[in-house]
């Protein structure tokens, strides 16, 4: 398919479109933040603490005084900072993994894939909450394990098409004239898995901002880095919420739910556009 | 079949065994391992150093102490709380028990209400029911379980629905019956939040089922011979819909169990999240080693009875 078929295709799914228009609008926040924020989000204002939503402050302030709406603002980056770069290592991890299994086969299959269980079995959350508590958790850490923990779905999903292309023509063709097995993993393989990656990516950032959010917000992490997550931790541990405190809680969870389902649809379409099976068969009206 | 369960136990085990193997590389292989330090503690006494040695062999080579701790996981001796000061199977149970309490019933409302709702939108697909229901259940899996907790939160503060921990404290109760309507009350915010965040994705999952089902021949055959709309659904649809939909619950205890952590934590729900929450703080690493263990293990299983239930349920799947 070439790129503009595929944009063409994007582009008439509805999914896809309000997915890709909340990841633009993301994206400018986070690109352009310190032009946003009106108020630098770390200064402290002893006079302004706990303040309702005003001209001023038009999301209040919290309990050290600090402009909830720039907190949001520059959160933005941390979120996403760390949800793209977990899922470029869940990427590399689950495509290496994928192609080295499908096209190996035999044992090195069957050790990958009991590895690859063993992480969709175990619920990540947990998992990371627990490696990250005995780790020294900083930010790195935390970009490492998330992305670490992320991997499994998309070294299935490459496994299965791997296990496809290994069987066609061209490869049976390019075997015969002599190629190495890294030469065809690498030349006729990959290119070939790459669109069901790209599909999956999407999804797998939703799960790292989300999962990102929860560890911070449970204190797991580096609760200095503004994001969304430690924006509801503080809020929580202060008190805040419990003295009914609304316009600190509500901003920053929003802005999570809109970019998980910002990530989520442009999956869902991307998947949609590379995997046009799931649209065969004739689905008749209701009646 | 005997032999397809034989297999699926052999592959459980094996899971397990890796779950078992890195909990040791985590806990006691990695640099700043905490019962290494634990062991260089000026605090300890001679007696309590003995111990430690008995326990953990820290005094033999490497893969002694390996076998020692594979010994000790398998005979449940998981190891001394260092905040409670006995024994993590000990302060396990009770936290176990107050989570089967809380997921259970959010388990089955977030089925029973998922499935539902999957069923009506795949019956009224295409319509405003079926995106309606669609994007309801899309904002659900997109709300962080947190957050929904937080919100639930501030909402039930001035109704005087308790948002917090499992039974009020200080109270004397006269008979059993209010005992028992006062962890009710306790329960209800965090089971409507665990229920929420858990039954959207299983609508999604039912209705995309269903529409599967319908793309299928006997469906279109069905259709084209004039039954109705309802009949086929019901007869022949929804039967079918419901095998794949068993598995993929099953398998998804683990995002349950991972969302009862997270609405423990927010509800101060005394199981076993507030427990691995605490212990974090407290640095009691037997703990948060025996929480992760027996929740793996949870999971692994219920995994293993889902493909089994699968497999009895559908003779169509290959036992090979």
């Amino acid at each position: 398919m070439s790129a503009r078929a595929v944009w063409k295709t994007y582009t008439s799914n509805k999914k896809g479109v309000v997915g890709l228009a909340i990841l633009v609008f993301l994206a400018i926040i986070a690109i352009f933040a310190p032009y946003i924020a009106p108020y630098n989000p770390n200064a402290i204002d002893p006079n302004a603490i706990l303040q309702p939503p005003s001209p001023k402050h038009i999301f209040g302030t919290n309990e050290l005084g600090q402009d909830i709406f720039s907190l949001v603002i520059w959160g933005s980056r941390i979120s996403l900072l760390v949800g793209f770069l977990a899922t470029a290592v869940a990427m590399v991890v689950g495509t290496l993994v994928g192609i080295a299994a499908g096209y190996t086969g035999g044992l090195v299959d069957e050790a990958l894939m009991r590895v690859t269980d063993f992480f969709l079995v175990v619920p990540a959350v947990v998992l990371a909450i627990v490696v990250a508590a005995v780790l020294s958790s900083s930010l790195l850490n935390v970009i490492l394990i998330i992305g670490l923990l992320s991997w499994p779905s998309t070294a299935r999903v490459v496994r299965s098409q791997t296990l496809v292309i290994k069987q066609l023509p061209f490869v049976e063709a390019s075997k015969a004239a002599g190629a190495s097995s890294f030469y065809i993993m690498r030349r006729h393989i990959f290119p070939n898995v790459m669109p069901l990656v790209y599909a999956n990516t999407a999804l797998t950032i939703a799960n790292a901002i989300f999962t990102q959010a929860a560890l911070v917000f449970l204190g797991v992490g580096d609760v200095r880095d503004i994001s969304w997550g430690q924006i509801l931790h503080f809020a929580y541990s202060s008190g805040a919420i419990t003295a009914g405190y609304y316009w600190y809680a509500i901003p920053p969870g929003a802005m999570i739910v809109v970019a998980v389902l910002g990530f989520a649809l442009t999956g869902y379409a991307l998947d949609e556009v590379f995997n046009p099976k799931l649209k065969e068969g004739v689905v008749f009206a209701s009646t | 079949m005997g032999r397809y369960v034989a297999k699926r136990a052999a592959t459980s085990l094996i899971t397990f065994v890796a779950t078992v193997v890195l909990t040791f590389i985590l806990f006691r292989l990695l640099p700043g391992d905490p019962i290494t330090l634990l062991f260089r503690s000026p605090l300890l006494t001679p007696s309590e150093i003995n111990a430690l040695n008995a326990q953990f062999g820290l005094n033999k080579p490497l893969y002694v102490q390996f076998l020692i701790y594979i010994k000790n996981v398998f005979e449940g001796n998981w190891g001394i709380s260092f905040y409670y000061r006995a024994p993590v199977s000990q302060v396990l149970f009770p936290a176990m028990l107050n989570s089967v309490i809380l997921l259970l019933p959010s388990t089955i409302l977030a089925v029973v209400i998922g499935v539902g709702l999957g069923i009506l939108a795949g019956w009224k697909r295409n319509t405003m029911t079926d995106v309606g229901i669609l994007s309801f259940s899309l904002v659900l899996y997109a709300l962080p379980t947190f957050w929904l907790g937080i919100l639930l939160i501030m909402l039930a503060i001035k109704t005087g629905i308790p948002v917090s921990g499992m039974v009020s404290i200080g109270v004397t109760f006269s008979n059993p019956w209010q005992y028992i309507i006062n962890v009710l009350k306790h329960l209800f915010l965090p089971m409507i939040t665990l229920t929420l965040v858990t039954l959207g994705q299983f609508s999604i999952i039912m209705r995309n089922t269903i529409l599967n089902e319908l793309t299928e021949d006997y469906a279109l055959a069905a259709y084209s011979k004039g039954m109705s709309d309802r009949r086929l659904l019901i007869k022949h649809i929804v039967p079918n819909a419901l095998l794949p939909t068993v598995t993929i619950i099953a398998i998804s205890i683990g995002t349950v169990v991972a969302g009862a952590v997270l609405t423990e934590t927010v509800f101060s729900w005394p199981g076993v999240g507030t427990l691995i929450y605490d212990s974090i703080a407290r640095r009691d690493y037997p703990v948060l080693q025996g929480a992760f263990l027996i929740i793996a293990l949870v999971v692994i299983l219920s995994n293993f009875v889902a493909d089994v239930i699968y497999a009895f349920l559908d003779p169509r799947v290959k036992y090979s």
